[in-house]
This record gives structure tokens, C-alpha cells and sequence, in this order.
């Protein structure tokens, strides 16, 4: 019985992702379904680091673009294998997140998040300017992902890779949530004085969970370079940052489903305001502007509260 | 050898000496008490012993060894636990939560573990929580178990700070005013709660304003003055000193 | 040394720039503990604006009282429609709302002026004064000098006038401010209206030497908030200083390291800052009290 309730909304999205198919009508949807599920990921990874340890990132683009760019320059440059490279993207993002966050989370506030946006922009900055590897502005394609004769190919493959990472992620994001690890980074979001006096070294947590969210940014930062073939810089620029950070604060904050439902509602809306040519860039803002003045929490935290649902449960 | 030794301690705000030159020492398995008007400099010095604040000047020992300037992470390690006066509840979590991050020390804290939540990180997890529940029913707080930190009452928060301090299993535990802002049933309850305590082998050491509480449970007992210390002893000879008289006891006693 | 004296002049007129930003940061940052990661878009609207009222026909001086006038405004509709319902909110919050409002601007800018680059003629001519073998524009007199006056006038304002020490008797403690009879709600508009003012003064007059587009805000103002942290969060006299040092630096790495990493020296600066000297060059030593 505890099984099967703590399992629950791992199976509902199982369910969902299994059944989705059979409505997406072509690969347009696919593509689009595609996308929500790599934002997810990335959101889920963020709102671990801006929900639940209460820390910001402005910069969590850079990682995506570290890992995109690994995926493209080493296969083409280098002759890696693409999964090589995959990880190898991965471990750099992190060791780039640990150089600067052992420094970077004694900082507070404006002073974090301007840490974090500095560190973001030299990432794109370097990017832009190497074009001997990276095409420069104009950005460079990257190899199919793929193991000896196998690849992965068009949509429909994709989308079953995505759903698989997808479940993985959400499964994984509860588990640490609700384990010694999560409790503690939770604990120190609602009192750093007392989680210290706990036990708990706040810094090495901060670290670690800014590490983790850099490391799974850079792996999906891989996937989306791999999945649409090609990468430019704007993978790794402040805009794609703040797309981000909205994604979490509109489904809301410390709430894994609001992670999903932040991510999906956020990557749908330029398709839905494609007929507003132009204005995407001031729904977006009003959107943020409306969302922190009348709910602060986020969509999901918000509504589960009005319909009688426990917030944290989320 | 005493368990604390506190020697000569001082700390200064700019030009505010807030705890000059406190010295004394907690035995093993008693409760002491720290008593002293508002803005004494009680709360700086449970600040400064639980590593929230470093030392301007002087030596801090726990079991002999130098604890001085140590962080506060570190002193839990070494068994210390502590409330707050002002509520340092985490609201984002449930009651049950908090008193399980209170045991951080003791459990598996492997993130990668957690993430792909092993069998023995997840038994431990619920053994874990069967004893933060019986925690809570030894503070008096069953009726919350189940309910979210933020939509507990006052009261309710400041035992819910003790069971989470309880739940580290400390072999110090510092107190700082369980009872301020809590009625006289409530007071009387955690009178006894502390006693609880106390005899459970905790020495626990005790910021109070309640001056019933404090000569009724006290083994010991430190009068501060203006970040100085002014009496030192028993509850009886503390009683009887007439510097704390004149400048403390007077009105009340 | 001529080379040198080269970056030198074109370091301090970006710098000054930088300046006025910075000193917009730290009004609104006094006087309301925000950080208002808009404020590179009065920068951007000031040049803008000009542009716009110039090909519209209006004369100079119009233009340039408008393009100060209207980001002013802005800057009190964006206090009282956005700041003042979210006073209670935290850092995080703030910091994203702000960041929302320059989308707006930014985004509207984009539809109704279009993607192009701009800019209009210097206000005194473009024949260079020779200095030591380096070359000198009219117009970045014009942004020394002008900058140099505001922030005299700033200083005058703030230590000589009952307004201006209301606002600084606000940023210390608004509870007493309101209680000797200080309008807070108004010391925040003037305060949102007046660092809307600086930014777009700065990019009135840069951008005859820069150029200008509706993207332009983002970078200078976080080059603006870079000066602020390297002088010192809530230091008048550090914005100043660091604005100008931020634009040194940046142009000195242009020139002798590598000018297309231009951009990325602020942001260098800013993380070796952090690092070493997290309270900048003028902050205060702060005792976190629990």
C-alpha cells in the first residue's frame, strides 16, 4: 500500500508518456513534446537548486552550452565517441560548478546571483569568440548519438529516449527530496542557522546540489545538441537562463511537479504566441512580473493549496 | 574533568562588549542555568559556545578539548545541540521533517545513494521516522506528526525545536528560553519536559526568564550583568547573593 | 604611452557610463534593498529615444529632455506597479521581477522600433582633440563633463537638501523615516524616477560614440551592476569609482589582450572580486546577527 502510494506519480507520468503517443498527430508535436521533456529535466535540476536549497543560479545556460559544445567539438574535432563526449561535457560542467562554487556560496542574494550570471555570460563569451572549434556565431552540427551501427534517429526514437530520461529524473528528483541528502538541503533553505547547528556543513551542501543540477544541465545540454543536430551559441545565453529560472518559478518552486508543469507550459507558449510575431519576449516578461506578484509560490504550489492538497507534498 | 569549561570569553560588536570575561564550568549530567536581565549577553553566549558566532577572546573546552571558533556543524559532531529563542523552525518542511533533519549526523548522507534510494538508506529512512514520531509524542507534540511546520501554534514550534534537538542525540543541549512566550500551563509543561530531559542523561544547559522554572530545576546556576558575570552557584546561594539581589532578584524574589 | 593614453579615454567615457548606471543601482538599492536588473534598459531607451524624436523632427534639446523625461516615468510606473505590490517579497523574487520588467521594456522597444542599429550625430562635431599623440571625441567631453556635473548635483542634492537626506533617512531605517513624517512611498518613486534618469542620461550621451540597439541595455547594465559590486552595494562614491575602473579595465584588456573578449572582463572582474573581496572596495563590514 505505502508502495503503490509512493509510487503514484511516478506511475501517472509513466502512464502519460506511454499514452501520448497515440494522440501526437505528427512529428511537429513530437518535436515539441520532445523539447518540454529535455526542459523538464533541466528545470527538475535547477528547482533542486533555486525550490529546494533556496539558492539562485543565473547562469545555468553556460552548463547546458558546456555540454552541447562538448558533444559537437569533440565527435567532429577529436574523432571522440559521442557518448565519450557526452560525459566528458558532464564532468567538465561540474569541474567548472566546483571551481567557482566554493567561493561563490559564501555569497547571498544579489551577490550569488550576480556570481552566477557573470560565470554564465564568460561561458557563452568564450564560445562565441573560438570559432577554430566552435563555428562561432554561426554555431557547427553535431554527429547523430548513436552506439556501433545503432543511432538515434528522427522524432519518434527520441521521444521514447526523452520519456525514459524523463522518468528517470522525476523518480530520482522525489528520491533525493526525500532522503538525509534532500532533507538537509531543504532544512537549510528554511534555516541556515539551525541546519548548521544540526550538523549540517551548509556550504558543502550548496556545492554539491549546484554540482549535481551543472552535471545534469550539461547532459541534457548534450541531448538537445545531439537530438536537433546542430548548436549555436544562443544555447548558452543569459535569455536561455532566464527561460529557465521562469520555468521553476512559474510551476513553482520546490515542487517537482511543478517542474514539469513549469517546463511544459513555458516551452508551448512561444509556439502558442507565434501569431504575436514579435511580442514573445513581453508575454514572457509579463509573465514573470504577474507570476512573483500574485503567486510567489508558483502555479502548482498555489493551486494545491487552493483544492485542499498538501503544498510539500508536491 | 568537567564536560564545559568556558574560560575568560568575550566577544565585542564594534564597541559593544556584549560577553566580557565569562568564565564557568557544566559537570557532567547536570542542568545549568544562565540567568540574567534582557540584553545580559545570555543569548551571545550560547551563540558564542555553539560556534554561531567566533570569540573576540577566550577558551571554550568540551571534554577537555579546544572548541573555540569551531563551526557549528562541527560541534554537532562532537554532540552539541541546541534551540532557539527566536523560532529557527523550518517552515518549508513538516514537523516530522524537522525533527528528522535533527538526526542528520546519524544517517547515510551519500547523495548518489539517496538518488537511486538504496534499500538500506530507505530502511533507515523509516525506521528513522518511527523514531522522530515517538520524539514527538515525548515532547507532546503526536497530535502535529502529521501536519507541515508552518501551520503549527507558538507553542507548539518551540517543543517542536527541542525534539529536533533531541533527535541528534547530544550529550550537551542548550536551551535558550523554551518558555518565553508560553502561558503558565504551557510553562509548567515544559518545566517538566526539560526535567524529562535531564534525566534521560542530556546535561542540558538553560537560558530562562522564568525565574520559578529556573530555581526549581537548576543545579547550577550563572547570573550575567551586562555581558559580565555576576554570581555563580546553587540556586540557594544565588538566591542569597546580594550583588544579584540588588541587581537582578530584588524586584522579583 | 600614446596607445595607452588612447584606452585611457575611451576606458573612462564608457566608464562613465557605467557610472551613471551604477549610481542608479545604488539609489534603488538604498532606498528599497532592490536590485533592479532593469536598469540597463533606461540606458538602452535613452539612446533609443533620441534617435527616435530626431527622425520624428524634433530638435535636439526636445529629444534629449524627452528621452530623459520618459525612461523617469517609466521608472515610477515600474515602482508602482511592480516593486510596491511585491515590498514584502524576497531576493530571489525581486531579482525576477525586475529581470520581467526588462524583458518588457526590451520586448517593446523590439516590435514598435525594430532590430536596427542606431545612433545620431555627436552633439558638438567629430573632429578629434589631439592629447600626447592619442585622439580625444568632443562627445566623450560631453559624457565626462556631463557626468562629472551629475554627480555633483547627486552630492549636492543628498547631503544639502531635506529631500534628499529624507531618501537617505529612508534607506537607513524606513520605519523611523515614516514615523518623523518622511512619504517613503514617495522617497521610492523619486528614488526608481531618478536612477531612470542617470541610466538614460548615460545612454543619451554614449551612444553617439557607441551606437545603439534594443538589445543593448542587458550588457551595459550588468556591466553597471559589475561597477556597483566592485565599488561596494549601496556606496555612492564606489559606483562612482567603480564604474570608471570597470570601463579602464575593460578597455586596457581590449586593447593590450584581446579586444574580443572585451565583454568578458567585467564579468572576470566581478567573479576575482567576489572571490577575494566580497564587500568590494567601499562596502561596509557587516556582523550577521542571528
Amino acid at each position: 500500500m505505502n508502495m503503490l502510494r509512493r509510487h503514484k506519480p511516478l506511475l501517472i507520468l509513466a502512464a502519460v508518456l506511454l499514452c501520448l503517443p497515440l494522440v501526437l498527430p505528427n512529428n511537429f508535436y513530437y518535436d515539441i513534446a520532445i523539447r518540454m521533456a529535455i526542459n523538464a529535466i533541466i528545470v527538475l535540476g535547477l528547482n533542486l537548486l533555486i525550490g529546494f536549497a533556496g539558492q539562485i543560479s543565473l547562469g545555468h545556460a553556460g552548463f547546458i552550452g558546456i555540454g552541447a559544445y562538448a558533444s559537437a567539438i569533440l565527435p567532429t574535432h577529436f574523432n571522440w565517441h559521442p557518448l565519450l563526449a557526452m560525459v566528458a561535457g558532464a564532468v567538465g560542467a561540474s569541474v567548472v560548478a566546483a571551481i567557482v562554487a566554493r567561493p561563490i556560496f559564501r555569497l547571498k542574494g544579489h551577490y550569488l546571483a550576480m556570481a552566477t550570471l557573470g560565470l554564465g555570460i564568460i561561458i557563452a563569451i568564450v564560445i562565441k569568440n573560438e570559432a577554430t572549434y566552435t563555428g562561432g556565431p554561426d554555431g557547427m552540427p553535431v554527429p547523430a548519438l548513436g552506439i556501433g551501427s545503432f543511432s538515434i534517429n528522427g522524432e519518434k526514437q527520441w521521444y521514447w529516449v526523452l520519456a525514459a530520461l524523463l522518468l528517470f529524473s522525476f523518480w530520482a528528483s522525489r528520491n533525493l527530496i526525500d532522503s538525509p541528502f534532500g532533507r538537509a538541503l531543504r532544512a537549510l533553505h528554511g534555516s541556515e542557522v539551525a541546519s548548521q547547528v544540526m550538523g549540517v556543513d551548509v556550504v558543502r551542501y550548496k556545492v554539491a546540489i549546484f554540482i549535481l543540477s551543472a552535471f545534469f544541465a550539461s547532459l541534457m545540454g548534450s541531448v538537445t545538441a545531439h537530438y536537433i543536430g546542430f548548436v549555436t551559441p544562443n544555447i548558452a545565453d543569459f535569455f536561455h537562463s532566464i527561460e529557465l529560472v521562469t520555468m521553476v518559478v512559474v510551476g513553482g518552486m520546490a515542487s517537482i511537479y511543478g517542474s514539469l508543469i513549469g517546463a511544459v507550459l513555458l516551452t508551448a507558449l512561444p509556439q502558442a504566441l507565434s501569431t504575436f510575431e514579435g511580442w514573445e519576449t513581453v508575454v514572457f516578461g509579463s509573465i514573470l512580473i504577474f507570476c512573483m506578484i500574485f503567486m510567489p509560490r508558483g502555479l502548482v504550489p498555489t493551486l494545491a493549496e487552493r483544492f485542499g492538497g498538501r503544498g510539500e507534498d508536491a | 574533568m568537567a564536560l564545559l569549561d568556558v574560560e575568560n570569553l568575550s566577544i565585542a560588536f564594534g564597541g559593544v562588549k556584549a560577553v566580557q570575561n565569562v568564565s564557568f564550568s557544566v559537570e557532567k549530567g547536570i542542568v545549568y542555568s544562565v540567568i540574567g536581565p534582557n540584553g545580559a549577553g545570555k543569548t551571545t553566549l550560547f551563540n558564542l559556545i555553539t560556534g554561531v558566532y567566533t570569540p573576540s577572546e577566550g577558551e571554550i573546552r568540551l571534554d577537555g578539548n579546544s572548541i573555540a571558533g569551531a563551526a557549528p556543524h562541527e560541534l554537532a559532531l562532537r554532540g552539541m545541540a541546541r534551540t532557539f529563542q527566536n523560532l529557527q523552525v523550518c517552515m518549508n518542511m513538516s514537523a516530522l521533517e524537522n525533527v528528522m533533519v535533527g538526526a542528520h549526523l546519524k544517517l547515510d548522507r551519500n547523495l548518489i545513494k539517496a538518488m537511486l534510494r538504496f534499500p538500506s538508506l530507505a530502511r533507515r529512512d523509516d525506521q528513522l521516522r518511527d523514531e522522530a514520531r515517538e520524539l514527538m509524542r515525548f515532547v507532546g507534540l503526536e497530535a502535529y506528526w502529521n501536519l507541515g511546520a508552518n501551520s503549527m501554534p507558538y507553542g507548539a514550534l518551540k517543543r517542536l525545536e527541542i525534539a529536533r534537538a533531541l533527535a541528534a542525540k547530544p550529550r550537551i543541549l542548550f536551551l535558550d528560553e523554551p518558555a518565553a512566550g508560553l502561558n503558565s500551563k504551557e510553562t509548567a509543561e515544559i518545566d517538566e519536559l526539560v526535567q524529562k530531559v535531564a534525566e534521560s542523561g542530556i546535561t542540558v544547559v538553560l537560558v530562562e526568564h522564568d525565574m520559578k522554572m529556573v530555581m526549581n530545576i537548576s543545579d547550577r546556576i550563572l547570573v550575567l550583568d551586562y555581558g559580565k558575570k555576576l554570581a555563580e552557584g546553587t540556586a540557594q546561594e544565588v538566591r542569597d547573593n546580594p550583588d544579584v539581589i540588588a541587581a537582578y532578584l530584588g524586584s522579583t524574589v | 604611452m600614446s596607445q595607452f593614453l588612447q584606452f585611457l579615454f575611451s576606458g573612462i567615457t564608457v566608464g562613465a557610463t557605467y557610472a551613471l548606471a551604477a549610481l542608479g543601482f545604488t539609489l534603488i538599492y538604498n532606498a528599497s534593498n532592490v536590485i533592479n536588473f532593469a536598469q540597463g534598459e533606461f540606458i538602452m531607451l535613452g539612446g533609443m529615444l533620441v534617435f527616435f524624436f530626431l527622425q520624428a523632427g524634433l530638435p535636439m534639446p526636445v529629444a534629449i529632455f524627452l528621452a530623459i523625461a520618459i525612461p523617469a516615468i517609466v521608472g515610477m510606473l515600474i515602482e508602482k506597479f511592480t516593486i510596491e505590490p511585491a515590498r514584502e517579497a524576497d531576493v530571489v523574487t525581486l531579482i525576477i521581477i525586475t529581470i520581467g520588467v526588462s524583458l518588457v521594456i526590451r520586448g517593446v522597444i523590439q516590435v514598435w522600433l525594430g532590430k536596427g542599429t542606431h545612433s545620431y550625430p555627436a552633439f558638438s562635431g567629430n573632429d578629434p582633440i589631439l592629447i600626447g599623440g592619442a585622439t580625444l571625441l568632443p562627445q566623450s567631453l560631453w559624457v565626462l563633463g556631463i557626468t562629472a556635473l551629475v554627480v555633483v548635483a547627486l552630492w549636492y542634492f543628498f547631503s544639502r537638501t531635506l529631500a534628499g537626506k529624507a531618501i537617505l533617512a529612508t534607506s537607513c531605517n524606513p520605519l523611523a523615516a515614516q514615523l518623523v513624517g518622511v512619504n517613503t512611498q514617495w522617497v521610492l518613486l523619486v528614488s526608481f524616477a531618478l536612477s531612470a534618469a542617470l541610466g538614460a542620461i548615460g545612454g543619451v550621451l554614449l551612444t553617439p560614440i557607441t551606437l545603439t540597439s534594443y538589445d543593448v541595455g542587458i550588457m551595459l547594465g550588468l556591466k553597471g551592476f559589475v561597477a556597483v559590486v566592485v565599488g561596494g552595494l549601496g556606496s555612492g562614491l564606489g559606483a562612482v569609482v567603480g564604474g570608471l575602473l570597470v570601463g579602464i579595465i575593460e578597455a586596457m584588456a581590449a586593447g593590450y589582450i584581446s579586444s574580443a573578449y572585451k565583454d568578458a572582463v567585467p564579468f572576470i572582474l566581478i567573479l576575482v572580486i567576489l572571490f577575494f573581496l566580497p564587500r568590494g572596495i567601499f562596502g561596509a563590514k557587516v556582523t550577521e546577527r542571528v
